[in-house]
């Protein structure tokens, strides 16, 4: 299974960024072989309209089972994330990432979307 | 003459002055007042006139046609503001984010996003006695305010042309809106109050201006609350103090019931006078 998380950086002790759509990397734990790739976004800093729509452009392409962030995305992004069948967990915003998993594996995180 | 009634801070008696102008310049010139605050145009509470127009407004989005499509991906790379979405195979369009700039439509080499009407709101034009007055009003749930504004300013374009004064109740803040409607104007009186906050969001509203090189002068409404703050910026920012209005617990009782004030308050009166003779001055 693979699971995304809104993130400020790379590893276990980095956080989940509370936002979505500007979030500056997506990481992506692949519990199967315990690897984490993590993706840049830091290009949506320049993005002035639509960027969630266009970081949901990229979770699409990654194509996780699971999404792990915070405030959980937008009305537009929304309406894009729902096409999928990643499933989506919100109220992880400021928790390492280690914390967000545990939290996900013991079912305490809330289904957004 | 387009007069632009604008502030940065929401609340502060745009439309109460914009309306209370606008009937006292018809008294004895060819007035318009155009209702630019198109999510929340007020104006009506307090002119009861005839309608004369009526017109549904549109604005252009594309629409995806899956069958033409190739998935050449040109839509998503050209639009600006991420409002068409490549998902897969599969071509999102968001028309909340749309600005009808028709790039895609016209970039497409399948023609399989073609640009279709939709609603986007209602322009009303009343006469009350000598007053036009038109309203624009954005459909509710809808966001895109500014192409809105530009059709109420291509009708008063059209209509109102050769009236001596046109006076545009502009939406709050400093965003897109309201630089719609404040740009196209001759000149423009920011209305604020002498608070902390007001003054503030009255900085934001002068840096604007002075970035659109558009000449104002400010108007302090319910004065007498707050403190000295906005005065002084004023004088030390070298902008013109066209007036005030004194605060009083009966102006606001006439204005939740919908009532013009300039007849019954001399403050209100005074100060559209000053308003008026400072307008004169700039022709």
């Amino acid at each position: 299974m693979k699971i995304a998380f809104t993130s400020t950086g790379d590893g276990w002790d980095a956080k989940v960024d509370p936002r979505f759509g500007r979030t500056d990397y997506f990481l992506i734990y692949d519990d199967a072989t315990e690897a984490f790739t993590l993706v840049d976004n830091t290009e949506i800093r320049s993005v002035e309209h639509g960027a969630g729509p266009k970081s949901a452009e990229k979770i699409f392409e990654l194509a996780p089972d699971v999404l792990i962030t915070g405030n959980g995305p937008g009305g537009n992004a929304a309406s894009i994330l729902t096409k999928m069948k990643m499933k989506i967990y919100v109220g992880a915003g400021g928790m390492s990432i280690r914390e967000a998993y545990n939290a996900f594996k013991n079912n305490e995180l809330q289904k957004g979307v | 003459m387009r007069i632009a009634i604008a502030s940065g801070k929401g609340g502060t008696g745009k439309t109460t002055l914009s309306v209370n102008l606008a009937l006292k310049l018809a008294e004895s010139k060819s007035t318009a007042l155009i209702d630019l605050d198109v999510e929340e145009p007020n104006g009506s509470i307090f002119l009861k006139g005839k309608l004369i127009n009526s017109l549904d407004a549109q604005r252009m989005v594309p629409v995806w046609e899956q069958k033409k499509c190739n998935l050449c991906g040109k839509c998503p790379a050209h639009c600006l503001y991420n409002a068409v979405i490549r998902l897969g195979d599969y071509i999102l369009v968001m028309p909340e984010l749309c600005h009808s700039c028709h790039a895609c439509s016209e970039l497409c080499p399948a023609d399989a996003l073609p640009m279709q009407a939709s609603p986007l709101g209602t322009i009303n034009h009343f006469q009350e006695n000598k007053l036009d007055f038109l309203e624009s009003r954005l459909n509710i749930g809808l966001e895109m305010a500014s192409p809105l504004i530009n059709q109420a300013l291509a009708y008063t374009d059209k209509h109102f042309a050769t009236h001596e004064y046109q006076i545009l109740d502009s939406p709050p803040g400093t965003s897109c809106s309201m630089i719609a409607a404040v740009q196209t104007a001759d000149y423009s009186i920011l209305v604020t109050e002498p608070t902390p906050f007001g003054l503030y969001d009255l900085t934001l509203a002068v840096e604007t201006l002075r970035h659109l090189s558009q000449p104002f002068g400010v108007v302090v409404n319910r004065w007498g609350i707050g403190n000295n703050e906005v005065i002084k910026y004023l004088e030390k920012e070298n902008i013109p103090l066209i007036a005030k209005i004194d605060h009083q617990r009966e102006i606001a009782s006439f204005y939740s019931q919908g009532k013009i004030l300039y007849r019954d308050f001399p403050t209100v009166n005074t100060a559209l006078e000053a308003i008026i003779s400072h307008l004169e001055a700039l022709k």
